[in-house]
């Protein structure tokens, strides 16, 4: 499902950075540890196609990203991978659900209300649907990130620190809700952590 | 972005306000000339006996003896094809009252709306903004005065009052704002305010100006504001008359054409220089939207990469920027075209009440729908550069920024 082979990539005047190989089966869950600078948020940049490798390959559900035409990668992306980010950004003009709408028109996806309300609703933040992203605490700001990543039932969900800026409390829920949506999608799902407190959830770990 | 849409605004606007001005200014100076060639009056500036005789806003340079013009108003002149004599210096209400004959309204194709023309002294035909603005209907009465403003002291209320005979039809012309009497009516309003004396009134049909179709040579000592002069042929002895009369008269002779197309050159200045600022605002004001255009770039750019993450394509992102530069523009425009209407209707009162001509806020000009092609182009280029630049973000480094 998520398959790379000899993947490298330097930043300009930087050191070559080399990946081990990957392979994420189908419904799988993986977290990948790593130091601060090992380059962990540029594997997932690779894995995401935000980045192009200097060489080496990244299949994505069969698909071999570079093979992608600029605008087909960002239309692939939009659709068969979601994007998790340590901090949840958001469209700041456009209410809960109009931002997740908006990843459904983005990516090409018929919208779906009942889907948006639905995926809330399992998040527990379904009374939100009509709030700004700025007025809700950071732990709902999370799962609505969750939410969007998923919303459009992708192959391959990457999560980068979803839960490092959370308190223990936070941390456990949204990793669990992660969980479950990635199995209740059947998504293959890749987290990226330094975070210590989620080593002993995930069987299969890939070390940076 | 408030800022750049207000400038937007502003520039447009100006823009729009003098091509209105302009378009409705020549439109009025054109429709009076009336195929008039020549206007002759009392030495002074030719400006203002144009201004005077022929647009009505000016006074009078003076009055000419009929001794003086006595060779134009011969029906057999070789060159000349009518002499329309006019008598002016008193107001009604600020509606300024002309002595003149028959021919005067034919001058502008003034046709009759209601009852007739003149035919006695003290009888009078209305043009259309007098019937409608002083609410005058036929047979109505009323007291002319002396000059051009509002003034009881200066008031002819000693003479018998002005009779209403008829009303023209509108014609987009100065006639509408005019009060047209035979030129005797007037010679006999002064007499009774110079001897004063307290005279029973008497006939005039059959008295000292005889009938109002006597010609005015017959009166060599009595005095008419202006002639005016409309050729046969505008050959070259026609166009020396203006020269001669300038040289060896007392009298003077001016070229409504040439006059005019002084007073646009003089106008032109001032209209130049606010074009020229009007243009710096909206220069200021594309400026503006590119700097808050690019500036907003920074704040947003994580929804920018967000969106691209979402599946947004920098193409998407390009169209994106250069829509809001567009929208910008649009609606500037659109506050500004506005803006501009407004203020000519405003401007528009403000001119009758002073100058008795009639301007609208309420007509759209071809030139205004170049404007919006301009609008836009300045609103693309403007945000052409932050569109590109969008499109160009690198979503990696921008998301590790976060």
């Amino acid at each position: 499902m998520l398959h790379t082979a000899n993947l490298r990539f330097s930043y300009t005047g930087a050191a070559l950075l080399q990946f081990p190989d990957i392979r994420c089966e189908k419904g799988e869950h993986w977290l990948l540890l790593g130091q601060s600078g090992s380059g962990k948020t540029t594997l997932l940049h690779l894995l995401g196609g935000l980045l192009t490798a200097h060489s080496g390959t990244v299949q994505v559900a069969g698909t071999d990203l570079s093979r992608l035409s600029a605008a087909k990668l960002d239309r692939f992306r939009g659709k068969h991978i979601g994007i998790i980010f340590q901090r949840a950004h958001f469209v700041k003009a456009l209410t809960v659900a109009e931002n997740l709408m908006l990843a459904q028109q983005l990516a090409g996806v018929p919208i779906s209300k009942s889907r948006i309300e639905a995926l809330l609703e399992h998040l527990n933040v379904g009374h939100k649907l009509h709030a700004k992203p700025d007025r809700l605490s950071q732990g709902e700001q999370q799962r609505v990130a969750i939410a969007r990543a998923l919303v459009n039932q992708p192959a391959v969900i990457l999560a980068d620190e979803p839960t490092s800026a959370l308190d223990d409390v936070n941390c456990e829920e949204v990793i669990q809700l992660l969980e479950r949506e990635a199995q209740a999608v059947g998504a293959t799902l890749l987290v990226v952590t330094h975070d210590g407190r989620l080593r002993a959830r995930f069987e299969r770990q890939i070390q940076l | 972005m408030l800022l750049s849409l207000v400038l937007f605004a502003l520039g447009t606007g100006l823009i729009a306000l003098l091509l209105l001005l302009n378009s409705q200014l020549q439109d009025k100076f054109d429709k009076n000339l009336a195929g008039i060639d020549l206007v002759i009056g009392a030495k002074g500036s030719p400006l203002q006996l144009i201004l005077c005789n022929m647009y009505h806003i000016d006074a009078p340079t003076g009055n000419v003896s009929i001794a003086e013009v006595r060779p134009f108003l011969n029906p057999q002149h070789p060159l000349i094809k009518t002499a329309v004599p006019l008598s002016i210096g008193d107001n009604y209400k600020t509606y300024r009252l002309v002595g003149t004959d028959h021919r005067f309204p034919q001058l502008y194709n003034a046709e009759i709306a209601e009852g007739d023309l003149w035919e006695k002294t003290f009888e009078v035909t209305i043009g259309a903004s007098v019937a409608k603005d002083l609410n005058l209907k036929i047979g109505d009465k009323f007291f002319s005065s002396h000059g051009f403003i509002l003034d009881d002291d200066l008031a002819h209320d000693h003479t018998e009052p002005f009779v209403v005979r008829g009303i023209f039809k509108p014609t987009g012309a100065v006639i509408d704002q005019l009060i047209l009497t035979n030129t005797q009516s007037i010679w006999a309003v002064h007499e009774h305010t110079e001897t004063a004396e307290a005279e029973a009134p008497h006939n005039h049909d059959n008295d000292a100006y005889g009938n109002v179709h006597t010609p005015l040579i017959n009166f060599p000592d009595k005095d008419i504001t202006s002639l005016l002069v409309q050729f046969k042929g505008r050959n070259y002895q026609a166009l020396n008359m203006q020269r001669n009369i300038n040289e060896n008269t007392s009298l003077q002779a001016a070229t409504p054409a040439i006059e005019i197309n002084r007073l646009y050159a003089m106008m032109g200045v001032g209209e130049d220089a606010l074009r020229a600022l009007a243009l710096a605002i909206i220069a200021v004001s594309g400026l503006s939207v590119f700097i808050s255009l690019f500036s907003s770039l920074r704040e947003r750019r994580y929804e920018l990469a967000l969106m691209r993450v979402m599946g947004s394509s920098r193409r998407k992102l390009f169209a994106l920027i250069l829509l809001e530069g567009l929208i910008l523009a649009v609606l500037g425009y659109g506050i500004g075209l506005l803006l501009s209407h407004i203020s000519m209707e405003l401007l528009a009162g403000y001119m009758k009440d002073s100058y008795r001509y009639t301007f609208t806020g309420r007509i759209f000009l071809r030139e205004e729908l170049y404007l919006l092609g301009a609008a836009l182009l300045i609103g693309f280029v403007a945000a052409i550069i932050p569109a590109i630049q969008a499109s160009r973000m690198d979503i990696s480094t921008t998301l590790a920024e976060a």
